[in-house]
């Protein structure tokens, strides 16, 4: 064999090996550079201050509950949307639609996971919160639920394909002998696919609380920025501030190595540590169930 | 109840949800373009933005955008495509490969204001690139990393392995097996899922923020070394932060945006569904 193919070969899968390990690289260098930033805040901040209920960054009040609670409580509402209308329509293309209308229905979900969020927030300062303010005879429609609403509307792309991905690796079998011994569809839907999808669904909805959470954009433009603490059922009608439109809205004004960017890089990282939880989570149980379904198979 | 009825009425419940959850993805389609179409015109497409934004065209905003979406291909295509070949032609199921997906799944779930706070911490402050389309680029590419690896990877174990079966008999190397034969039947799939990766790029404004995006700029960027407006930012600017903005040029902004994003969305499905029509295999 030609002798520079033989060095070429090696060096290419060399290339191609580090390029590999890249992801593990970046996710480490991201929490590395996440800890170097926020960290200091821990030593600035005394820890009973930084849990307090008062985010006034500009007076020395770095509380950050009122964002975390905020973060909660729109992001709660967002669930309460996005669960129903996601799990929803994920059943209704996989199950019940015919052909031709889930033709239709995909993509149109998937042109919503397409859709720039700030597009979204967006028209829901001129066109949702307007409305919200008439319709529930509030003082302003900047407000959780106009945040909610955005963020259930972001959530449901991800719920739907990963459901419905789900709901389609049920092998037929499954429901042809639910169909045999005289199940009407609606029972074999409620009583044989979900439940043997349960796995994945569960994934979808998690995947789904990821994405809400971490919204920034829609979010920031709709829910009011105010950082007040969100402790009563009503404070979903009130304006309210989440960890992430809190980074995006004053980062950009803070002087380098402040208390104050030292504290937008500490809830970075909580925010971090979330998605890493959420995923991590997500991710085990597909493992954990595809490692159950490898026992049955063998 | 006869368990019929409940499953028509159960049946027609879900119809609707479903019809619920699309028809609001339409409405936002069509009420942009009706409203942001009669602000296109050649003037708002190639001019500069005048009286504090409030009047003339956008064309910086495009221009930017074009760039920082070019500048994340330079760096997440590459290594994007080369990580989902190791994925999918050399990694063995080991804890490492493992530990590999489980990076790429977290990747994809990280907030993306939290890598606007990266692209600061890492590019923009440690390394000195400063507020720039080289940081903003370099920022977005690891964002897009993750669409790009997993689309790609699926297209690539989509190849029969007779097809390596094959070209391994004849004598072909591992990488010669991969670049004449795997990727190029691959290619299709690959290309769908760098569009896609890049359209959220396009899209994205969080990750810009700190990084590369410029509230105003009276001039086009010259090199990657300079700060850049971008569609999304500017949209971002002029319906939040500059008051008594005409309508008319914010749904304009808005129009030129999804037309941006959903044009390659577009043509990634034409790819996709042209590829599948023609493919042998």
């Amino acid at each position: 064999m030609d002798k520079s193919l033989d060095w070429r070969e090696t060096i290419i899968t060399a290339v191609i090996k580090t390029c590999g390990y890249s992801a593990i690289v970046f996710v480490a260098l991201i929490f590395f550079f996440l800890l170097r930033e926020g960290l200091p805040a821990l030593g600035e901040v005394p820890l009973a201050d930084l849990f307090s209920q008062r985010w006034y960054p500009t007076e020395n009040y770095f509380g950050i509950l009122p964002l975390i609670t905020g973060s909660l409580i729109v992001t709660l509402g967002a669930m309460l949307i996005a669960i129903p209308f996601g799990i929803g329509t994920a059943v209704f293309i996989a199950e019940i639609a015919p052909r031709w209308t889930r033709e239709i229905l995909k993509p149109l979900v998937e042109l919503l996971g397409g859709l720039p969020s700030v597009v979204l927030g967006f028209l829901g300062i001129l066109v949702l919160a307007p409305f919200l303010r008439v319709f529930l005879d509030l003082p302003t429609g900047l407000t959780a639920l106009a945040g909610s609403l955005l963020l259930g509307g972001i959530a449901v792309p991800t719920i739907v394909s990963i459901a419905e991905d789900a709901l389609d690796a049920v092998p037929q079998s499954y429901r042809e002998g639910a169909l045999a011994i005289g199940a009407t569809r609606w029972q074999t839907i409620w009583r044989v696919t979900l439940p043997a999808a349960r796995s994945g669904v569960l994934t979808a909805v998690m995947l789904g609380l990821g994405r809400a959470i971490g919204e920034t954009m829609a979010v920031m433009m709709v829910t009011g920025n105010a950082p007040v603490m969100a402790t009563r059922w009503n404070s979903l009608f009130m304006p309210a501030r989440t960890m992430t439109a809190t980074i995006a809205a004053e980062m950009g004004e803070v002087a380098n190595a402040s208390v104050h960017y030292h504290v937008l890089f500490f809830i970075g990282l909580v925010l971090f540590l979330i998605s890493l939880a959420v995923n991590v989570t997500a991710s085990s149980v597909v493992f954990r169930s595809k490692r159950r379904a490898e026992r049955v198979l063998s | 109840m006869n368990r019929h009825l409940t499953q028509r009425l159960g049946f027609s419940l879900l119809a609707l949800l479903a019809f619920l959850t699309v028809a609001p993805i339409l409405g936002v389609v069509v009420y942009i373009i009706a409203q942001g179409a009669p602000a296109i015109s050649w003037e708002f497409l190639s001019g500069f933005p005048r009286e504090g934004m409030r009047q003339g065209g956008i064309l910086p905003a495009i221009v930017g955008t074009f760039y920082l979406t070019l500048g994340t291909a330079t760096f997440s295509v590459p290594l994007g495509i080369a990580a989902a070949i190791y994925l999918s032609e050399y990694a063995k199921e080991t804890w490492l490969t493992r530990l590999i997906r489980i990076a790429i799944i977290n990747l994809a779930g990280i907030p993306s204001v939290v890598y606007g706070l990266f692209g600061l911490g890492i590019f923009v402050i440690f390394l000195k690139f400063g507020t720039s389309i080289l940081a903003a680029s370099l920022t977005l590419s690891i964002m897009t990393l993750p669409v790009i690896i997993s689309a790609s990877e699926e297209a690539l174990r989509a190849v029969p392995q007779a097809f390596r079966t094959v070209s391994i008999s004849l004598g072909g190397t591992r990488w010669q097996t991969i670049r004449r034969i795997v990727l190029p039947q691959a290619l299709p799939g690959v290309l769908t899922g760098v569009i896609l990766g890049l359209e959220r790029a396009a899209g994205e404004t969080a990750p810009i923020l700190f990084t590369g995006a410029a509230f105003f700029l009276p001039r086009l960027p010259h090199s990657p070394m300079d700060a850049t407006m971008a569609l999304p930012y500017h949209l971002f600017v002029i319906s939040t932060q500059v008051p008594e903005m005409p309508f008319q040029i914010q749904y304009g902004t808005a129009l030129v945006l999804i037309a941006f994003v959903l044009g390659m969305n577009l043509i990634a499905t034409v790819i996709r569904s042209r590829a599948r029509a023609k493919r042998q295999w």
